[in-house]
């Protein structure tokens, strides 16, 4: 009770709700992908990472091979190296408490940790966040696989556009800046060039490849991309740097 | 290898990615090329995804109902809708568009 009174385990806790329930939208899809129950729970449970894991079923989706669906998702993680450095410096871990506070580092309770100044309310956020996320975004995708299994052909039910509007969800709060917007038109524009050209899943790698030179060459200030998925402190703003 | 290899790989390089980050000293986190890097390949790759899963169907480019999604899911978040709520949207959109006659 006394911890429901924390403002960061609150802050964490909601964003824990909001966050397991579009684990719905990814047990279902990934199920559409082609993926059976076990290994879209093998994605939620150890690659945790939402945008990741939504880049490995978007990848098998759309017919690409297993080595292109884990290149992207593996691209796709670097952030939370990053995210790793900073966790590590506000929690200070020690050598075995590491390794859960890795898995439990993601977009949301960096989000909520960073976006705290106190440092025991930083340390309560992180763990409300992180567990409130795994627990429920691991039930709900349960769910959703187990429902979108029961729903048979995606097609018929828009799925497949439910896919489409779920990463342009996760690209928006990201390019609200006139720099980072553009890096999205090139790379999706580079994307559409070469689909009909190298096999299925490639185009999203010469993508990344893009991506990175154009980051590499300095277009776009430092840390722009990097802000999470959500934004805990005022809901459904985009953007704002953690 | 079958797709349970590639998906515990991809499960054994993301832990390992995260793990990493506490490893190496917080110094690298002022270097801004290297932010920059992992910000600009985190938009490349949504935008790519985004593109190909509303216009690639294998190895050529369609539009179908898809199309309807994307616009659809655009205007909720510029409503500032929840995640939840574009999904949504965005399988209705599709699926209103099918009903409709588009492929």
């Amino acid at each position: 009770m006394l911890l429901l009174r924390s403002p960061a385990v609150r802050v964490g806790l909601s964003v824990a709700v909001a966050t397991g329930l579009y684990g719905l939208s990814f047990g279902a899809l990934s199920v559409a992908a082609g993926l059976d129950v076990a290994q879209t729970m093998a994605l939620s449970l150890l690659l945790f990472s939402g945008g990741s894991q939504f880049a490995f079923i978007g990848v098998i989706a759309g017919g690409g091979s297993g080595i292109s669906a884990m290149s992207a998702a593996a691209l796709l993680g670097i952030r939370n190296g990053v995210y790793g450095m900073q966790v590590n410096v506000l929690l200070r871990p020690s050598r075995w408490w590491k390794l859960i506070v890795a898995h439990l580092t993601i977009d949301e309770s960096v989000a909520t940790a960073t976006g705290q100044s106190d440092p025991d309310e930083q340390r309560r956020g992180f763990w409300a966040a992180g567990l409130g996320v795994f627990a429920l975004w691991n039930l709900f995708t349960l769910g959703g696989a187990l429902a979108g299994n029961a729903i048979g052909d995606p097609a018929r039910w828009g799925l497949d556009g439910a896919a489409v509007a779920a990463f342009l969800g996760l690209l928006w709060p990201r390019v609200q800046a006139k720099e980072p917007a553009g890096i999205a038109v090139a790379c999706a524009v580079v994307t559409l060039i070469t689909v009909p050209f190298v096999p299925s899943g490639i185009p999203i790698l010469i993508a990344a490849l893009v991506a990175a030179v154009l980051g590499l060459s300095g277009v776009g200030p430092s840390g722009e991309g990097l802000e999470p998925d959500v934004e805990p402190y005022s809901p459904g703003a985009g953007g704002g740097a953690p | 290898m079958n797709l349970w290899g590639w998906i515990l790989l991809a499960c054994l390089i993301s832990i390992a990615t995260k793990f990493v980050g506490f490893l190496v000293p917080a110094k690298l986190l002022d270097n801004p090329r290297m932010l920059r890097v992992a910000g600009s390949l985190t938009i490349g790759l949504l935008a790519a995804l985004t593109a190909t899963n509303a216009f690639a169907s294998g190895q050529s480019l369609v539009i179908d109902a898809r199309v309807a999604a994307l616009l659809a899911a655009a205007v909720a978040l510029w409503l500032k809708a929840p995640f939840l709520v574009v999904v949504l949207v965005g399988a209705l959109a599709a699926g209103l568009a099918r009903l409709l006659g588009a492929a």
